[in-house]
């Protein structure tokens, strides 16, 4: 019962995956060896297609390991077990929070989060930068200030931060004409 | 039924260009739902986004599963969560059957580099956003400013970043005093409502 397998095991996957897809990473591996479902080498391959495609990247490795395995069928199997535990909880949550997000002590909590939640967004903008935009190790390298930055992607990056605050397109407008200035300009 | 396929095609598209971890999908998030159809507010994503990082699972699953449940329930929540699940179903099972070496395309590889910057730049605004639209006081930055250090520097888990925020925003508002004013204000709502 190769699908009741892939249900349950990356339902579990989900169940204790705190922190999105790159925190699952290290169950996911348990469960390759454990199984034998592909090489070390190839779990990575997979993972750096995820990461470069559309879609959560825990989803994306959970659809491919699914497929490898049994299929279409399985990467459908294996991906429904990932994403059910949060719909479940997520749901429940979600009840208890129509009813109580306008208790004082769920209000002033989450007068905390909000900023939090900036800083994390933020973070995450900060983490997606460096090695791409700004390369800490080669400073410390080489001492130099002027190889700090990268500065083909430093100037997209200006004028397309420009053109967001001036022009208030559609998001994945600007995602698209980017793509099409990497391939030209070969990023 | 409408609405349900309204938010399953929605979270598809969000599906379909979120480049990244859950953070990617909140600028198209923010740009269909509230300013396009206006069915929640930017305060209501962002409470939903910490939500879904705080709990177990996948944060875009999560994030997508609470926003669906905001606008039409559980059936609400299994249109968006499958909604944004479809591309990578697609998307995946057609490279791993017909591109095994995906990798190696050189085309994608530059796209992918320069859509990453594209994500930095959407992130920033979005941060701007989220600042121009807060309370803008001393603690809302100093909280901003710890919790950016923590990520960073520390490489602390959000969880404990969202943790330790809340308490502090409950602490915040007990010493300034309006808790209890909120908390007696409430109780007369719902005696009234209750009548």
């Amino acid at each position: 019962m190769i699908y009741l397998t892939l249900f349950l095991e990356f339902f579990k996957v989900g169940l204790f995956a705190l922190g999105g897809g790159l925190a699952a990473l290290p169950f996911l591996q348990d469960l390759i060896v454990k199984y034998g479902w592909m090489t070390a080498e190839e779990l990575l391959n997979m993972i750096a297609i995820s990461e470069s495609t559309p879609g959560a990247i825990g989803i994306n490795t959970a659809t491919f390991i699914g497929y490898n395995t049994a299929g279409i069928a399985g990467g459908i199997i294996a991906t429904t077990g990932l994403a059910a535990p949060s719909i479940i909880i997520i749901t429940i949550i979600a009840h208890y929070f129509r009813e109580f997000n306008q208790h004082p002590l769920v209000e002033s909590a989450f007068s905390g989060i909000r900023p939090a939640v900036a800083g994390l967004i933020a973070s995450a903008a900060f983490e997606l930068a460096r090695g791409g935009i700004f390369n800490l190790e080669q400073l410390q390298l080489n001492n130099n200030l002027l190889q700090f930055f990268d500065y083909k992607s430093l100037l997209l990056l200006v004028i397309i931060f420009a053109a967001i605050r001036k022009y208030k397109k559609h998001p994945i407008i600007y995602i698209i004409s980017v793509a099409l200035i990497g391939i030209i300009f070969k990023f | 039924m409408k609405k349900l396929l309204k938010i399953f095609l929605i979270f598809f598209k969000i599906g379909a260009f979120t480049f990244g971890g859950g953070y990617a999908m909140l600028p198209i998030i923010k740009r269909e739902l509230v300013d396009n159809l206006g069915w929640i507010t930017e305060k209501d994503i962002y409470d939903y986004y910490a939500i879904g990082q705080s709990t177990p699972g996948i944060i875009a699953v999560n994030t997508a599963t609470m926003t669906g449940y905001s606008l039409r329930g559980v059936k609400g929540a299994l249109a968006a969560t499958s909604g944004f699940i479809m591309p990578s179903l697609i998307i995946i099972t057609l490279i791993a059957s017909y591109f095994k070496r995906f990798q190696q395309i050189v085309l994608f590889q530059h796209a992918f580099a320069a859509i990453q910057i594209a994500v930095v730049a959407l992130i920033i605004d979005i941060v701007i956003k989220m600042w121009q639209k807060s309370d803008k006081t001393k603690i809302s930055l100093l909280i901003f400013l710890t919790a950016f250090l923590l990520l960073v520097v520390f490489d602390l888990s959000p969880v404990f970043v969202i943790l330790g925020s809340a308490v502090t925003g409950i602490l915040t508002q007990y010493f300034r005093g309006n808790l209890k004013a909120a908390y007696l204000n409430y109780q007369n709502e719902n005696q009234e409502c209750d009548k």
